[in-house]
């Protein structure tokens, strides 16, 4: 696999939060922004689906986990700035906007549009993560094995 | 048609406009000779526009591509890869080929199909600079007494013919307009 350039393993961030955003909070947080480019379509929202593969335990032999609706578009701003997406769900509204905030990162205004929409949609995903993950701790059951006298 | 870059040129509207091309496609391979009108899509120089519309309605994924000759520069390529995400191969795995007739070679290089299945066949995408009713005599399935079409070789699609059911089917594109045709056409 060939190594990613900064500016790409930062767009790769960007693009995977977007993907996994909900898309109540992204369209709240991008009407809030109030940013609205001028764009041409150069490939209109489409949803298809796509097989999701897993490893047991992250190693294992690879297996199919189910599929899941995604959808994707293109869009080319008024500068030629392109911006691509690809999210969860078959919300085309929800990739558009990611399509743009995509296309404005690689922009002038990559660091306000960053701190009004990708870093509080970053704050929203890792609470609901942590709330999970507490939930899950409190029911977590501890096994003990008693050291038995034959064994040592 | 210059300026075309390898992200533009698919379908504004697809389920539409694939289906228009589609019906296009459908009419020109059951009337052999019959020259029809299909637009919609654009490529990269020297891809026409009828070939373009062409692959966007009928490769995906999961149909092997050849491109022949002058139509595998990297624009095309990288524009087929967005677009159409075809896996591109040679010759002898493709199941749509694109390419001018010099550049496509001989009809004999691409899959003819196994006796039990006759489908497992190339179709090919050939680029002509003129499309017209005249020249080679047409007749067979979908032909009403006789048709014309210009052919690059007519002894080709002649041997190609003998090989029935097996053998390679044709699409003829120039600027906007294809024709075509199948196998079961019979030549002169």
């Amino acid at each position: 696999m060939t190594e990613l350039t900064p500016p790409q393993t930062d767009r790769k961030t960007w693009m995977s939060l977007l993907a996994k955003a909900p898309a109540a909070d992204l369209a709240r947080l991008w009407e809030a922004h109030g940013a609205a480019p001028g764009f041409t379509w150069l490939r209109a929202p489409e949803v298809g689906a796509v097989m999701v593969r897993g490893r047991a335990g992250a190693t294992g032999a690879p297996f199919n986990l189910g599929e899941m609706s995604v959808t994707r578009c293109s869009l080319r701003l008024k500068d030629g700035a392109v911006g691509h997406a690809y999210v969860q769900g078959r919300d085309k509204d929800k990739a558009r906007i990611a399509a743009l905030v995509d296309a404005l990162m690689q922009g002038a205004g990559a660091a306000a549009l960053r701190s009004a929409v990708l870093e509080p949609l970053e704050r929203g995903l890792a609470d609901v993560a942590q709330a999970r993950a507490a939930k899950a701790a409190a029911t977590k059951v501890e096994f003990f094995t008693m050291v038995r006298g034959e064994n040592a | 048609m210059t300026g075309t870059t390898v992200l533009e040129g698919g379908f504004a509207d697809a389920p539409v406009q694939a289906s228009r091309a589609f019906r296009a496609a459908l009419n020109a391979m059951a009337r052999p000779g019959r020259i029809e009108a299909i637009s919609g899509g654009q490529a990269p120089a020297p891809v026409s526009g009828a070939a373009a519309t062409l692959l966007l309605t009928l490769c995906d994924p999961e149909t092997p591509l050849h491109l022949a000759g002058a139509h595998g520069c990297p624009e095309v390529r990288e524009w087929v890869a967005f677009h159409l995400g075809a896996p591109l191969v040679g010759k002898g795995e493709a199941m749509f080929a694109l390419g001018t007739w010099e550049a496509l070679g001989s009809l004999e290089d691409y899959p003819q199909g196994v006796p039990e299945y006759p489908d497992r066949s190339a179709t090919l995408i050939v680029e002509v600079g003129r499309l017209a009713n005249e020249g080679a005599r047409l007749t067979g399935p979908g032909v009403k007494d006789e048709a014309f079409l210009t052919l690059p070789d007519p002894d080709a699609f002649r041997r190609n013919a003998a090989q029935f059911p097996l053998g390679v089917d044709c699409y003829f594109t120039s600027g906007g307009r294809i024709a075509a045709l199948p196998r079961s056409t019979r030549i002169g």
